[in-house]
């Protein structure tokens, strides 16, 4: 048991330098952000207005969002490839059934209502149904969101006889302040992306169901033996995250006030991105929510300093993006 | 022609901590060396840098006269020295052919020589009886034969000098009894074997020579003949042994707390009946294999089974999953520590707590809370620990052991089972267990102990019951209670 000992005893040099290395480590993700607006300053004086820092929340509140939710799931040692397909899917139907009830119902703000309450229950609704299949039903998390990415998207596709789904005008002015509105000069989907994120840390530190996400992901055979509902908290984590991409779309619609088959095109991707940058292991067991936060603003300030400066082509945006996600793998290699 | 090692001043630290000390000494060329020490004496540490797992921090390594640094363990193969890990080193999904010549395949040309590699399988199969075929995939294997299939792949490396580290804590006696045929025809054809265990027992019947270690440093070299097991303990602790078992209380009175009636998981165990009362402590023998874990398994509703009526205090229950059990008081210790017992990344603490979470959540987890809980653990169970935020995986066998045994007990269950619960764990830990043990069954719950030691069973349970082949065969009482009684009853002699 010898390489266990040297970490029993800490009051020494080497395991103090090793101690705030592996702390050191933890804040690698808020270290690069702050290196980038640092560059980004210096690149563009716009970089550091307030407006500019707003509009980059903004943006990345979808992803955000997501990624909270995303998070949970690879923490617990699963992952979901679907979350695109599923954010275009539940906008669609979104659209279509507002456009329907506003036929009969007069008042635009209950159908809004009605359409963020089936975005959230559709989001709840394919969230379990993953659970399941992957629980009950057994089937890698891999595959059978695999499966799901092109069923939610041929669906889309299929009610959007190829081409768009359109909200009414009427009811996409007054839908439209849910995505363009502020409250107290800060954009609504940031104070929601900020709610997502404190309630995510909340839950995942501060709640048994938390913990168990995270024994779960650590190792599956320990927490069933210890008692551990493995599967309930599974489904529960597969339906938070389907909740997350319901609250994304809810806040998506309004912006461009439609769905086609590009919508939320390879946001699966960006989430997990996300999540990775920010520290959490792809094999689960350990992770943060903060850091999840802190790896989508990283990823979407690059894209804004390339947008806002002229020295790399915005073409290269998801070049970079790509280096950077390979830098903070590397980085984090071996550390557990 | 046997191989001659010696170690001259062999120190090696891990950071700071120092856990060799200049260990000098020969290890006698053709003879069985037994390897002694407690958990955290080094006896592992000089073992796997004999092996070329791990370098020396100074001195050398004597190998027939000449000194010898092995870079890696295929430096040292190449010099006839294997070492077989405490746990395995085997490929899971790979075959046993496959696992044997890993990293040395035979080729003809550019292509694997699969037939070559499967005839010579077979025949280090044969040598050390593992009756399976070399296309079996490894995962499909107990324990007692992948630490076969480790014994076999020593042997297909023409070993010169074999390190057996704790090989018989899987095995059940007659599988031990075949393990020790095997090392007295290795013996015999000249090879040297260190063999490295806590059954002092074995030990004595197993060894020439007998080297005891303590705290990274070399004790004593001594005929075995010559010593006695008490003696052997001794020089291990560095002090003089109380009893290792508490006293017996009496059987205590009473209807039965848990009552199982004709219980059978499908493969593993038939129409298994017993009863345990509050305050007794049951043991459970048997070869392995014998289905005594997966009984157990299937009762807490880890497994599937297919018939049975299950009775806690008078009252049948339903278990479908270790949730359910744990609910009607009921807890189980798995035999698998690192696999289904800790979290090992995780910290004391969460270990603890992991069981009955929910009493530290209202909603909100107290960490504080747990902190507590933690410490008082650390106190009565005797969790010998540093700093109590490190990980699990800073613990020494013993004392993850002791984790685990808190963690199943946090719930306060009313009858708990115990599955190896001294496994891979030194003379004075095991003590504590015992002690613990009986301190549980004094408070009144009803302890089930699953041990292929049968001292232990003898010297703790008020009765045995004996497995065989899936079946429940005896249960053995107070004065009939003898090493040689329960193994005929679990190999059927009787």
């Amino acid at each position: 048991m010898p390489p266990e000992l040297a970490e029993s005893t800490a009051p020494s040099h080497g395991a103090r330098v090793a101690a705030l290395w592996g702390r050191l480590h933890g804040f690698g993700p808020v270290a690069g952000l702050v290196l980038l607006c640092i560059a980004g300053t210096l690149l563009n004086g716009e970089f550091a207005t307030v407006d500019n820092a707003l509009n980059v929340l903004t943006r990345t509140a979808f992803i955000g969002i997501i990624a909270v939710g995303m998070c949970f799931v690879i923490i617990s040692g699963g992952i979901d490839l679907s979350v695109g397909s599923m954010a275009a899917l539940i906008a669609g139907c979104m659209i279509l059934l507002m456009n329907k009830l506003a036929q009969t119902i007069g008042s635009p703000v209950l159908v809004i209502a009605l359409g963020m309450v089936l975005s959230l229950g559709l989001g709840a609704v394919f969230g379990l149904i993953h659970g399941l299949l992957i629980s009950k039903g057994r089937i890698e998390p891999f595959i059978v969101t695999l499966g799901t990415l092109g069923i939610f998207r041929a669906y889309l596709t299929y009610f959007a006889d190829g081409g768009a789904i359109t909200l009414d005008n009427a009811l996409a002015d007054a839908y439209s302040p849910v995505y363009y509105g502020s409250l107290l000069g800060v954009p609504f989907p940031v104070w929601v992306f900020a709610v997502v994120a404190l309630a995510g840390g909340f839950i995942l530190n501060r709640t048994a169901y938390g913990r168990y996400v995270q024994a779960i992901g650590s190792n599956e055979q320990v927490a069933r033996y210890a008692a551990v509902a493995v599967d309930k908290v599974k489904v529960l984590t597969y339906m938070l995250l389907g909740l997350c991409v319901g609250i994304a779309t809810l806040l998506y619609v309004p912006r461009l006030g439609s769905a086609s088959p590009t919508t939320g095109l390879l946001w699966e991707l960006e989430a997990i991105a996300a999540v990775i940058v920010g520290g959490t292991a792809l094999k689960g067991g350990a992770g943060s929510v903060t850091g999840t936060v802190v790896g989508a603003i990283l990823l979407s300030v690059i894209s804004n300093i390339l947008n806002l400066t002229s020295i790399i082509s915005v073409y290269l945006n998801a070049a970079v993006q790509g280096f950077v996600i390979i830098i903070v793998a590397f980085l984090q290699r071996g550390r557990r | 022609m046997s191989l001659s090692v010696e170690f001259r001043d062999i120190t090696r630290s891990f950071g700071p901590v120092q856990v060799l000390h200049g260990v000098s000494f020969a290890l006698a060329p053709g003879k069985v060396v037994g390897l002694l020490g407690e958990n955290g004496a080094g006896k592992s540490t000089l073992m796997k840098i004999l092996a070329g797992y791990l370098e020396p921090t100074s001195g050398e390594i004597v190998v027939d006269g000449q000194p010898r640094h092995f870079r890696d363990s295929r430096a040292a193969e190449a010099a006839g020295i294997v070492l077989i890990h405490q746990e395995f080193n085997l490929a899971e999904d790979l075959t046993i052919a496959q696992n044997i010549f890993l990293g040395h395949e035979k080729l003809r040309g550019w292509l694997l020589d699969d037939d070559a590699m499967r005839q010579a399988t077979r025949e280090v199969l044969r040598q050390v009886g593992l009756d399976a075929d070399p296309d079996t995939r490894v995962r499909q294997l107990i324990v007692a034969e992948k630490q076969l299939v480790e014994i076999a792949k020593a042997l297909a490396r023409k070993a010169r000098l074999l390190v057996m580290d704790e090989p018989t804590a899987t095995l059940t006696p007659g599988e031990t009894q075949r393990l020790f045929a095997l090392m007295a025809q290795l013996k015999a054809e000249g090879v040297t074997l260190v063999y490295i265990s806590h059954k002092l027992d074995e030990v004595e019947k197993v060894t020439d020579e007998v080297i005891v270690m303590r705290d990274g440093r070399f004790v004593a070299r001594q005929p075995t003949a010559s010593l006695t097991r008490h003696a052997m303990a001794n020089l291990m602790v560095g002090r003089e042994l109380s009893d290792l078992f508490p006293p017996k209380d009496p059987v205590p009175e009473g209807a039965p707390l848990l009552q199982v009636r004709g219980f059978t998981v499908p493969g593993w165990a038939q129409d298994v009946s017993f009863e345990v009362r509050a305050g007794e402590i049951l043991g459970f023998a048997g070869l392995v294999g014998a289905g005594r874990t997966e009984l157990f398994e299937g009762l807490m509703g880890l497994r599937p089974h297919s018939a049975g009526i299950v009775q806690v205090d008078g009252r049948e229950v339903h278990l479908r999953n270790s949730r359910e059990a744990a609910n009607e008081g009921i807890t189980y210790l798995s035999e698998d520590r690192k696999g289904k017992g800790l979290l090992v990344d995780f910290g004391l603490r969460e270990n603890l707590t992991l069981m009955n979470l929910r009493a530290y959540a209202r909603p909100v987890l107290s960490p504080a809370r747990e902190q507590e809980a933690l410490e008082g653990a650390v106190r009565s169970f005797g969790i010998r620990t540093g700093d109590t935020r490190q990980r699990a995986s800073a613990l020494s066998g013993g004392n993850q052991q002791k984790l685990a045994l808190a963690k199943v007990l946090q719930p306060q269950p009313r009858v708990v089972v115990l599955d190896e619960p001294t496994r891979g764990v030194d003379v004075g830990a095991k003590r504590d267990i015992y002690f613990l043990i009986q301190r549980l069954a004094r408070e009144g719950q009803a302890v089930i102990v699953i041990s292929s030691e049968l001292v232990e069973l003898i010297g703790l349970c008020h009765r045995v019951a004996v497995m065989r082949g899936g079946q429940l065969t005896a249960t053995v009482h107070d004065e009939h209670l003898s090493e040689e009684e329960l193994i005929a009853h679990a190999t059927g002699t009787r």
